[in-house]
């Protein structure tokens, strides 16, 4: 079995308002940061899995991001894997 | 029709379930059974309320983790056979995140946790959730949520207009909803999810009796 850092990164569709995303970047403004063009905020998992190598992992995690961590009609998601 | 039972799922985190239980045995004198949501087990029930509050602690999404739970697995028999299925707020939340009905409840516009009385319009007759029997088609009831924007893509909206299933829409849109949506139900009528509180709305005593007919129309077929 191999162990792998999974780390997956679940983003609002870009069709998405993010009312959260537009109070940061107003709140970033007041703070005198300047220049944002525009600021989302996401949400990051990390999974620690076992498995039979790259790719049962990778179809373990393509379940666990599209039944669970993200709801696909409001979120993207990505995920990169390393192999400890 | 007497022994008529509506099921009431409780989840943990679930703070309407007993709202509902006394609109409808207390105003309707409709029998009801409380169902732990780890019961798989539907068969003495005629309909089932998914009553509003933070299942789970709203972990997630609101929804996201009440799907996995075995009576919402259970729920996809159930509404093959035509029996009603009624989705409050939380309950609204847990229909869409399990493909019940499309969509997804999102933030409110303004971030605001919003507690009032809102304005309704009364929009499609599909299911009988609603009283279009006469020339009043605006109803009033509370809504109580942080995360009721209703979402969906242009096919998705497109397919809810054609097919007549937004079900109620807000007059003076609260959160951003798209469309002003407020409800919506399936292709088949026999499920509905909305925001707002019917339960909360059926007595005089506590400002208003509009929400006494969704609740009768659980037992309606």
């Amino acid at each position: 079995m191999d162990q792998f850092a999974v780390k997956v990164f679940i983003r609002l569709r870009p069709s998405v308002l993010d009312p959260a995303g537009e109070a940061t970047k107003s709140a970033s403004i007041k703070l005198g940061a300047e220049g944002i063009k525009s600021l989302r905020i996401g949400k990051m998992i990390e999974v620690k899995i076992e498995g039979n190598g790259e790719n049962e992992v990778r179809e373990k995690i393509d379940l666990l991001c599209d039944r669970l961590f993200a709801n696909t009609v409001i979120e993207d998601y990505e995920y990169s894997l390393e192999k400890l | 029709m007497d022994n008529f039972t509506v099921g009431i799922v409780v989840f943990p985190g679930s703070n309407c379930d007993r709202d509902v239980s006394w609109a409808l045995e207390g105003c309707l004198d409709i029998r009801t059974k409380y169902l732990w949501h780890e019961s798989s087990d539907l068969s003495d029930v005629d309909a089932i309320v998914l009553p509003g509050g933070f299942s789970y602690g709203d972990y997630l999404r609101c929804g996201a983790i009440a799907r996995f739970s075995p009576l919402i697995n259970a729920l996809n028999d159930f509404v093959k056979s035509g029996k009603r299925v009624l989705g409050i707020c939380n309950g609204f939340q847990i229909l869409t995140e399990s493909g019940f009905l499309p969509g997804a409840l999102v933030s409110n516009k303004n971030l605001n946790f919003i507690c009032d009385d809102v304005e309704l319009e009364i929009v499609s007759s599909t299911g009988g959730w609603f009283n279009t029997g006469n020339e009043k088609r605006t109803i009033k009831l509370p809504i109580a949520h942080g995360e009721g924007r209703y979402h969906c893509d242009s096919d998705t909206l497109k397919k809810l207009v054609d097919n007549e299933l937004i079900a109620l829409k807000y007059k003076n849109n609260p959160n951003g909803s798209s469309f002003d949506i407020a409800g919506i139900t399936n292709k088949q009528g026999n499920v509905l999810g909305l925001m707002p509180h019917p339960e909360r709305a059926c007595d005089q005593v506590i400002g208003g009796t509009d929400g006494l007919f969704t609740l009768k129309s659980l037992v309606s077929q």
